[in-house]
């Protein structure tokens, strides 16, 4: 990791995780149909969507930046890949149209932010938009469907009885914890995120990791996309709104500071999960969906206060 | 004349490192008392004593005869105490008056709203008795340097301020706002101010002062009437006698030629900048701050556009980019330790690491191992005090941490290293192993530009010194020449 562990910081860092095992105890204790395993695949499975776009959220906002357009990124993307297959395109291909399409909307981003110096709020508000306009011109508004039965093996599929997209979400995890930890791509990530003049200073091209960032974000999306496209067995123009909300929160709740600097992608994964598990909790024990949002919005701005807290 | 302040017997240490011992002030009325010493010498720590900013280990500060007990700016404020600092604190985007009466508007009756006839007249009365002729109205964002320090200077006569503190009220201005700066200090002494006056500045000392008192590594050394002491008496004070053994300059073969510039401008920063360093030299830049030395160090490593020609051991090099910089074997330690040189909320193992990356690592993967031992080694060569290398930079003295700093660049292999303020806020220990290590490099046949605004630093450990001044360098002086103009 980008900090030190020393006591006091492994204590910290820890906070996310005893919050999720304290979650899951409680409703293990007072539902007996969370704690068994189709439901915790189920689970799993909802989360990953929500994950794979957090785990690029996590470099963008270890930069300092952040990205509002990944829902729209996902949109568009799948709508794309939907569109090729719709009309007899082959599965893989149609995933690589997704996946590029998904990276070069990202890149734009972090064009648009490093060399035009725009504000990445402003800049991924902007193309959000813009993203999400054209996919409802692509889609004319409609889903796309009749996909072929190949692609429904990525989101519906099981591999050794789990299901492929917990499969998906572990391994990229692994991939990008491996890439934030021990590349120096990573270690330029944190200290661009810490000093951004000093790290200019030191001969690293600071414009290059930003724009890598966002590249990434918008990479994790399509990833994220086509998932989604798979379960859903079609590609919706609405999807994915709103979706930039909890890859946000989760990655707050992990533990990642907004200002850029200090974070780490396992708490990411942590709070991707309690975000489902709340979500899924509140399912099965028949809370309204009305009340659901209350009490998850309680519980972020619940985790975050307590993490200022301790900071201090 | 009645003394406004008495200051005795002060103490004040951090963490254990006495910064302040046994210093001793006053300040009568209608006097101008400068304050002298190097930086690190602990002026600004008796003066934020003063102003409340922090407390006092030990001793008594009375204001007016009466035991002060500032313990925040704010009750200083209303027991008369004003300081203008170096960096101005005004609000660019409003206006004069609202600068001036900011948290304590005029209001109508206790109504909440602001009583705008009463602000302007109150504003231009200050103004007015400062012999100002500006708008009250206008923002203070378009207002020059000197203009916003009068602006500074009537806000702390309108909350009534006896003792005025001026922390090198001079820096920044011009000629012209200097004799209109002194014409001010000149009335504000017949109204019975009392100033304590910080420079570096010594023609200005003897202009303005009526006593001069030197702090010399947070001790008393002492006060003397300006107008009986001498300015060699007072460099003597400043900096001891021992000035030979505190920087142990050894000469160094001078070898070929490092760098050479030539024409060297930046828009409204640089000017026709010509000179040259050879290996084994150290070349100080003098001058005073905003004069364009820590500019000429930035276009030199490629911050910004440049015209002019930049010549690396005799071959001529286009630098538009620190990484091109570091190619070029150039090195740069920048005078903003926590603003430009450390990443803050990286360890000492990252940050000493950071401009090192690409040789620590093999397919973008960092190798442990190499950065472990680069890391140790670093630290063991540099003498930097830690517990380990994970523990965060922040944690360091500012010594440790310029240590931090240089060590990221030594093993960049730097042909020239720029060093700009190498010992600013750094203590006497390490600046003594700062100067080691620069003396170890130089015979090394590294070339070393050292930019600094502490002339016996510049006078004791350059070959050469250029002074700089209004964005072109000004002249080379010979460092006897130099010397003896001091």
């Amino acid at each position: 990791m980008g900090k030190v562990m020393d006591k006091s910081g492994i204590l910290q860092r820890m906070g996310p995780l005893v919050g999720l095992i304290l979650i899951v105890f409680i409703l293990s204790i007072i539902n007996s149909d969370f704690m068994t395993v189709g439901n915790i695949f189920n689970v799993l499975r909802q989360v990953s969507i929500n994950a794979l776009i957090a785990y690029g959220m996590t470099f963008v906002i270890l930069t300092g930046g952040i990205d509002l357009s990944v829902g729209s990124i996902i949109a568009l993307s799948s709508a794309f890949a939907a569109g090729m297959m719709a009309t007899g395109g082959n599965s893989w291909l149609a995933i690589g149209v997704a996946v590029l399409s998904g990276t070069l909307m990202g890149t734009i981003n972090g064009v648009v932010i490093a060399r035009g110096k725009v504000a990445p709020f402003i800049a991924t508000l902007a193309t959000m938009t813009i993203f999400r306009g054209l996919t409802l011109v692509y889609t004319e508004g409609k889903p796309i469907t009749g996909l072929p039965d190949s692609f429904g093996m990525i989101g519906r599929g099981y591999l050794f009885q789990i299901p492929m997209p917990v499969i998906w979400m572990l391994v990229a995890f692994g991939v990008l914890y491996v890439i934030l930890k021990f590349t120096s791509f990573g270690r330029h990530v944190f200290a661009l995120g810490g000093n951004e003049e000093a790290t200019r200073l030191s001969g690293i091209n600071t414009n290059r990791v930003k724009i890598l960032v966002y590249s990434m974000s918008g990479l994790m999306a399509s990833l994220s996309g086509i998932i989604l496209t798979s379960r859903l067995n079609s590609a919706q123009p609405t999807a994915g709104a709103s979706y930039e909300l909890d890859a946000i929160a989760a990655v707050v709740l992990g533990g990642t500071s907004l200002t850029g600097g200090k974070g780490w992608i396992v708490g990411t994964l942590i709070g991707a999960m309690i975000i489902g598990i709340l979500d899924n909790g509140l399912n099965l024990l028949n809370v309204s969906s009305f009340y659901q949002q209350v009490v998850k919005g309680g519980v972020i701005l619940l985790a975050v206060l307590l993490d200022r807290s301790k900071g201090k | 004349m009645t003394e406004l302040l008495t200051m005795e017997g002060i103490n004040k240490s951090f963490s254990g490192v006495k910064v302040l011992e046994n210093v001793q002030f006053s300040l009568c009325q209608g006097e101008v008392h400068a304050l002298m010493g190097e930086n690190g010498a602990g002026k600004s720590t008796l003066m934020k004593i003063l102003s409340g900013i922090y407390s006092k280990d030990a001793g008594s500060v009375r204001i007016h005869g009466t035991e002060s007990l500032a313990s925040s700016p704010r009750t200083a404020q209303a027991l008369g105490v004003a300081i203008i600092h170096q960096e101005l604190n005004m609000i660019p985007d409003l206006s004069i008056q609202e600068n001036m009466f900011l948290g304590r508007e005029f209001k109508w009756g206790r109504t909440g709203f602001v009583n705008w006839p009463k602000m302007r007249s109150e504003a231009k009365s200050y103004l007015q008795q400062l012999g100002m002729d500006l708008n009250s109205d206008s923002l203070v964002g378009g207002l020059s340097v000197g203009q916003q320090q009068m602006v500074e200077i009537a806000k702390a006569l309108s909350m009534h301020a006896k003792i005025l503190v001026l922390d090198e009220p001079t820096a920044a201005l011009t000629k012209r706002e200097i004799e209109k700066l002194f014409q001010l200090i000149a009335t504000l002494k017949t109204q019975g101010v009392g100033m304590i006056y910080i420079s570096h500045r010594m023609e200005e000392i003897f202009q303005i002062s009526d006593r001069i008192t030197v702090l010399r590594d947070g001790r008393y050394i002492g006060t003397r009437d300006t107008n009986v002491t001498t300015m060699d008496e007072l460099v003597q004070m400043m900096v001891g006698r021992e000035i030979k053994e505190r920087f142990p300059k050894v000469d160094a073969k001078i070898g070929e030629e490092r760098l050479r510039v030539e024409g060297l401008a930046q828009e409204g920063k640089l000017c026709d900048i010509n000179f040259s360093v050879r290996a084994g030299e150290i070349l100080g830049i003098a001058g005073l701050m905003g004069a364009g030395r820590s500019e000429l160090a930035k276009a030199l490593f490629g911050v910004g556009k440049y015209q002019g020609k930049i010549f690396v051991n005799g071959k001529p090099v286009k630098i538009t980019s620190p990484a091109e910089g570091i190619k070029a074997g150039l090195a740069l330690i920048t005078e903003d330790r926590k603003g430009e040189g450390l990443v803050t909320d990286l360890s000492v193992r990252e940050n000493l690491a950071l401009p090192n990356l690409r040789s620590l690592s093999r397919f973008g993967f960092i190798s442990h191992r190499s950065e472990r031992e680069f890391v140790d080694e670093s630290i063991k060569k540099l003498n930097v005090k830690v517990h380990h290398s994970g523990q965060g930079v922040s944690s360091l003295s500012g010594g440790n941490q310029q240590k931090v700093v240089i060590g990221k660049w030594l093993a960049t292999q730097p042909n020239v290293l720029i060093l700009d303020e190498p010992t600013r806020g750094v203590d006497i220990g390490a600046k003594r192993e700062i100067y080691d290590l620069m003396n170890q490099l130089v015979q090394k046949g590294v070339a070393i530009i050292m930019i600094s605004s502490e002339l016996p630093e510049v006078l004791g450990m350059s070959d050469r010194v250029l002074v700089m001044k209004d964005e072109s360098l000004e002249n080379s002086h010979a460092k006897t020449r130099l010397r003896k103009r001091l």
